[in-house]
């Protein structure tokens, strides 16, 4: 397994490390309910390292990232993220990643830690075939190291080792600062549906960032924060993960990605789902409760009137809302805010409700 | 560190711990170890009573935040009463996984396969073992 330059310090902690996708990761420090409600409430830190990191860059920059992803990033101003899609021919969804315009020929794209290899490879080969031969793509994964700081106590943490006043870093904007006397991109912006930093540093510098934070941020109830509340955090928000809620069989249309697609465009994939589009959908990935005991799993089957119709694709028990919670892929017909379904678990029909997503939005 | 494995009990390799209560009955739960690496329960899926079941087949489902584990019946016999305070209370089973973290009550076919269980001095060990 792949480890991070933080898996020393993890194991210290006392986490709980799993292979998460070929990379030794921890799930959880003391237990996934107490990291939880920490981020919810005050402040969670997390190792993300894992995450791919690679550089467009080039007068055709732009052109070559209009061609593979699926959002229209005309508008991008340096400085700006945007989340986009990126969609192979048939339309399947082969990431979902953040984009960061950081100069005016100059971007950086982090991908999930599982798909970086591909998405690098794919990138670089559609360049290629487009003939852009003057932008560079660059792997930086291995140099660069990725700590996620979230929770609304996150800015006030931060701000001791920024110079600069955080309160000017408007939400998906990103800017450069000096974090410990090494260079840093710090973004506001991450996965967990709370205000919160992504903060991007040479990978031999990362580990002084971690231990700093965790120092000062002890006192306003920092923790460090594992994989397994990621994921509860990443659901009760209505965020997909890669892999688990969607892949290459999955189009951005049938998913929550519908707004990240400019139709519009041209791009690989638009094509088929300008047809996927005329034609109309069949299924959709929807939120639901589940109103009768029970917790629904990745895997579990849905019913309505006692015909499978559906798979779930997250299921937990969310810790701020003490329900369990899920989503799942459902016909369109029955996939309206309101609609009941059975979810079978083990042996017996448990009835659920189709509800809007976020789960959980977080108070002004 | 987890609590003590009481001396009164039997334990399956399977982390369950049964009580015998002497007139043919057992209390049945899992153990503080058990409980320890599950950490956060939140669901717990009680047999039904009357329910017959074999030595070591699956009797109940506890559930954390990530994993889901069955819970297997540490004798053959038939579910007199289930702790239905842990429908409401899971936790119970983290706070005192070898009291009121009990979880059900079986009628014994065959009290001679208590034998078939180990003392706690032999679950002390296969625990420390795992940890190696």
């Amino acid at each position: 397994m792949k480890k991070t330059p933080l898996y020393d310090r993890h194991v210290g902690l006392g986490a709980r490390v799993i292979d998460f996708g070929g990379w030794a990761m921890p799930v959880q420090y003391t237990n996934v309910i107490e990291e939880h409600k920490a981020t919810r409430e005050k402040a969670g830190l997390f190792d993300i390292c894992h995450m791919g990191e690679i550089e467009v860059r080039g007068p055709q920059a732009l052109e070559l990232l209009q061609w593979v992803l699926s959002r229209n990033l005309g508008g991008q101003t340096i400085g700006q993220i945007k989340l986009s899609v990126m969609t192979n021919e048939q339309g399947g969804i082969m990431d979902d990643l953040t984009v960061y315009r950081l100069g005016k020929d100059h971007y950086m794209v982090v991908t999930n830690a599982g798909t970086k290899d591909k998405d690098l490879a794919w990138i670089v080969n559609k360049r290629n075939e487009k003939g852009l031969s003057d932008t560079e793509v660059t792997d930086i994964s291995d140099k660069t190291g990725k700590l996620d700081l979230q929770g609304p106590l996150s800015q006030k943490i931060l701000q001791h080792i920024i110079a600069e006043n955080m309160t000017g870093l408007k939400y998906y904007h990103a800017m450069n600062t000096t974090i410990l006397n090494v260079p840093a991109l710090v973004s506001r912006s991450g996965y967990t549906g709370e205000d919160g930093f992504e903060i991007y540093t040479d990978s031999g510098r990362i580990g002084d960032i971690w231990d700093k934070l965790l120092e000062i941020g002890a006192d306003d109830g920092l923790k460090p924060v594992g994989l397994g509340a990621r994921d509860t955090l990443r659901l009760e928000a209505g965020m997909m993960l890669y892999g688990n809620d969607m892949d290459e069989t999955v189009a951005p249309l049938e998913v929550v990605y519908g707004w990240l697609t400019d139709l519009e465009k041209d791009f690989i994939g638009s094509t088929a789902l300008r047809k996927l589009n005329q034609d109309g959908l069949t299924r959709k990935l929807v939120g639901f409760e589940m109103e009768d005991r029970g917790i629904a799993r990745h895997g579990y089957k849905v019913f309505v009137d006692a015909n499978e119709v559906g798979e779930v694709t997250s299921g937990t028990f969310t810790p701020t809302l003490e329900k369990a919670i899920g989503l799942a892929f459902v016909p369109v017909s029955y996939s309206e805010p309101g609609t009941e379904i059975f979810i079978r678990i083990r042996d017996h029909h448990a009835k659920a409700r189709i509800v809007k997503l976020p789960f959980y939005k977080r108070g002004k | 560190m987890s609590k003590p494995n009481p001396a009164d009990r039997r334990y399956t390799k399977e982390h369950e711990w049964a009580k015998d209560n002497g007139n043919g009955t057992i209390t049945m739960g899992i153990t503080d170890h058990a409980q320890e690496l599950l950490t956060d329960i939140v669901f717990v899926e009680l047999p039904p009573v009357g329910k017959k079941v074999k030595q070591m087949q699956p009797l109940a489902v506890v559930e954390s935040v990530k994993s889901v584990s069955d819970v297997y019946s540490p004798v053959s016999g038939e579910v007199l009463e289930v702790n239905s305070v842990l429908e409401a209370h899971p936790e119970l089973v983290n706070q005192d996984a070898f009291g009121e973290g009990w979880i059900a009550k079986l009628k014994m076919d065959d009290p001679g396969e208590l034998m078939n269980l180990m003392d706690n001095a032999g679950y002390d060990e296969m625990i420390r073992e795992d940890k190696h």
